[in-house]
């Protein structure tokens, strides 16, 4: 299969960049990885007149923690995701999703822009965002905003990113003590898109009740779930607490929307959430008590 | 009529340089550019991972990748691995343990594995398991593939240059 006819441009800036995807206006497409666009330009479900490689401007490969939050750089591959022991040590519901994010050989292109930024509500990364409440860098011809993920995912393979614009880092509030998160999926086989995946990080009291609570769901909706009923259920109850969890994870299931696919019936997907959120509440409860690992 | 691109990569160690579609994928520009058959072309579609090659190091599926994004980069395929008429050990191993059936996985299969042992000589099962995940092969169900692979580490490690020790050279087999 071959891609349709495109022109192609590897500017060396954002500024650059920005100034490409402003001339080219709606007819031109940003690629990082391309490990979401090139099967998309070879089934011809896109056909942009231009492509910008952003792959080529330094500096957006980064994961470093500062005073306020954690933050990535748009071009990081998921492969250095998987590999950073910072994430691993004190961000583990990112490493989660990196580790099952489609296959090595992918996340060795694949980056965390490009899987944010896409839409599709199938990519891992989304949920995760919106559970943590991370906000998204992104600069344009007006210059730098930015934007929370709860703002961010409008629809499927939509986002809010104006005419022009690139995100260029993701912004996670840095781990505090007794916090914690975890995501879960379940797949059909190795590197396929979630059946369905639930993100969940808690904020924990000193006697074990949660402070407040994020809750995001992956492939099981038009876009990233954000399940905001069920995160604030939980809000002053204690996480040992089971009837809680089901609770939290009952409302999760009816924020869900999902389709009936080969993957599983809609009835068999709400249940899977409802098993998900339990499990990754009670594993990001347990993260919570060792101690500044999210 | 898109722009052509001219670009510029090292292939096996080799400066290359073409003109080529924007479109034109890497596994197309190897094989019919190159004429260097040993990559396949599989699935096509980013699941099979016959196709696999080493970017700047990397083993990345050459099916989902633009020629002109390898522009300035060091592309590694499976012809690169044998080195004067010699097979790299992680073939031999392939070979002595038959991690292979119909071969067609097997470009792929090696080059993850070669990937893999460059950056961890000592990988674990799971570990192996892991990284061979993006390339399916159908023939072997896998047993033989993570046999080579322990092999090859295990190849690979007698291989490797020992640091200078007082022992005379008389002294080893």
């Amino acid at each position: 299969m071959l891609p349709p006819r495109f022109d192609y441009a590897a500017p060396t800036s954002i500024s650059e960049a920005v100034g490409l995807l402003r001339t080219n206006g709606e007819g031109a497409k940003v690629i990082a990885g391309g490990q979401s666009l090139i099967p998309l330009l070879k089934l011809r479900l896109a056909s942009p007149a231009v492509l910008v490689d952003i792959g080529r401007i330094p500096g957006l490969e980064y994961i470093s923690e500062s005073q306020g939050f954690l933050s990535i750089g748009a071009l990081t591959r998921m492969a250095d995701v998987v590999g950073s022991d910072l994430l691993r040590r004190r961000y583990p519901i990112i490493h989660d999703a990196a580790t099952v994010i489609a296959d090595p050989l992918v996340r060795n292109m694949g980056t965390v822009g490009g899987n944010i930024a896409h839409g599709d509500p199938a990519n891992d990364l989304p949920a995760v965002m919106l559970a943590l409440d991370a906000e998204f860098v992104v600069e344009g011809p007006s210059g730098r905003r930015t934007v929370r993920a709860k703002d961010f995912f409008v629809d499927t393979f939509t986002v809010a990113l104006n005419l022009a614009e690139i995100l260029t880092e993701v912004r996670v509030p840095r781990s505090a003590s007794r916090s914690g998160g975890a995501y879960l999926k379940v797949e059909q086989k190795v590197a396929d898109f979630a059946t369905a995946g639930a993100a969940v990080f808690l904020h924990v009291g000193p006697r074990g009740e949660c402070e407040g609570a994020g809750i995001g769901l992956t492939n099981v909706g038009p876009k990233a779930v954000e399940a905001t009923k069920a995160a604030e259920s939980l809000t002053g109850q204690k996480l040992t607490h089971g009837e809680a969890l089901r609770r939290a994870a009952t409302l999760a299931a009816e924020a869900s929307d999902p389709l009936s696919d080969i993957r599983g019936t809609a009835e068999y997907k709400r249940n899977l959430v409802k098993r998900l959120v339990v499990d990754g509440l009670r594993l990001a409860y347990g993260r919570s008590q060792r101690g500044g690992a999210k | 009529m898109a722009r052509t691109e001219h670009i510029t990569l090292s292939v096996n160690g080799e400066e290359r340089e073409a003109v080529v579609e924007p479109r034109l994928l890497l596994v197309h520009y190897l094989r019919e550019n190159l004429g260097l058959t040993g990559t396949h072309s599989g699935c096509d579609t980013t699941n099979c991972g016959a196709c696999t090659v080493l970017m700047d190091g990397r083993a990345v599926k050459s099916c989902t990748i633009l020629a002109v994004q390898a522009d300035g980069r060091k592309v590694e395929t499976v012809e690169g691995l044998a080195h004067e008429g010699r097979l790299h050990p992680v073939q031999e191993a392939f070979l002595a343990e038959h991690g292979l059936q119909c071969g067609f996985c097997t470009s792929g299969m090696l080059m993850s594995s070669y990937a893999l042992l460059a950056s961890n000589p000592h990988p674990s099962e799971d570990e192996i398991r892991t990284s061979i995940s993006g390339n399916l092969c159908r023939c072997t169900g896998y047993v033989q593939i993570i046999r080579s692979v322990r092999r090859a580490s295990r190849l690979m490690e007698r291989h490797r240059p020992k640091e200078p020790s007082t022992i005379p050279d008389s002294s080893r087999r």
